[in-house]
């Protein structure tokens, strides 16, 4: 690591650890409110009787939807040294569906740091791992974030 | 939405009917409120200039439910998503006409699950590959 690395040594630290643990119900409204921002009219997220002709119990969360759940962008130690962010991507799977009424707890930990130079200089990339489970403490999805600091 | 596509008429390079977004910075703000991601380059236009941007950026993540959207779509009611992912690769700016496209690439059964692969890509109005994905989707049989 050189002198003037983005990298930290307490960013260093936080590899690995658990940086934001939430529990969130999924309700209704705002499974609607969602699916309604994103443009989708999908009728397994607004209306209940299409949900069961699918063999849902209620209407279910968009695919997406997991990113709404938590309250903030997971942060780092040292992270105003690269105050600047942009979304990488994303990369999901999805263990069983999540409907209106469950109530999901998010863990969140850092699986890697690597810095790179591009175009708007020396940038850092965190890639942050989200578990989702449900009521009964079974895994229903689980994200991998990449987080571009800079 | 499609009617529903079983796993036996599907077929490895069998294509998405393509899906058309038009995002403004009024969906921005309503993304941005109901994902609880408030940072400002996606909606106050000096704040984005500031962080060396040209403009106000569309969400990555909300580029990401464009794809889920594709997929979902041409899945039908009974088929399930089982994973989707999204790569960054450019910018995407509101007032812009998104295309998203999909294209199944493999197909395969394992433990009973009859599963099929789709690449996506989102365009942008200018035909810039701005998205670039990936989705794996569990399909009903006959």
């Amino acid at each position: 690591m050189t002198q003037d690395s983005l990298i930290t040594p307490a960013m260093q630290q936080a590899l690995g650890s658990v940086v934001a643990t939430e529990v969130a119900d999924v309700e209704r409204g705002a499974i609607r409110r969602f699916a309604e921002a994103i443009e989708d009219p999908n009728p397994l997220y607004v209306d209940e009787s299409a949900a069961h002709a699918s063999g849902y119990r209620d209407v279910i969360a968009p695919p997406t939807f997991f990113r709404s759940l938590r309250t903030a962008t997971p942060s780092m130690p040292d992270e105003a040294k690269a105050p600047r962010l942009l979304d990488g991507g994303s990369a999901w799977e999805y263990f069983e569906p999540v409907c209106a009424g469950d109530h999901i707890t998010l863990v969140t930990t850092v699986e890697s740091l690597t810095e790179r130079a591009g175009r708007l200089g020396k940038m850092l990339f965190i890639v942050y791992t989200t578990e989702y489970s449900n009521q009964d403490g079974r895994p229903v999805a689980v994200q991998r974030n990449t987080i571009i600091r800079y | 939405m499609a009617d529903q596509p079983y796993f036996e008429i599907v077929q490895v390079g069998d294509k998405f009917t393509p899906l058309e977004k038009h995002p403004t910075t009024r969906q921005l703000v309503k993304y941005a409120g109901v994902s609880g991601d408030f940072y400002e380059i996606h909606y106050d236009l000096e704040f984005a200039r500031s962080t060396g941007l040209d403009g106000l950026i569309i969400h990555g993540a909300l580029k990401n439910a464009f794809l889920a959207q594709a997929v979902t779509d041409w899945m039908g009611p009974t088929g399930k998503l089982k994973k989707i992912s999204a790569q960054y690769r450019g910018m995407d700016v509101p007032g812009d006409t998104l295309t998203i496209h999909g294209e199944v690439t493999e197909k395969w059964s394992v433990d009973g699950e009859n599963l099929v692969r789709c690449a996506l890509r989102l365009e942008s109005g200018k035909g810039e590959q701005t998205t670039t994905g990936e989705a794996v989707v569990s399909l009903p049989s006959q």
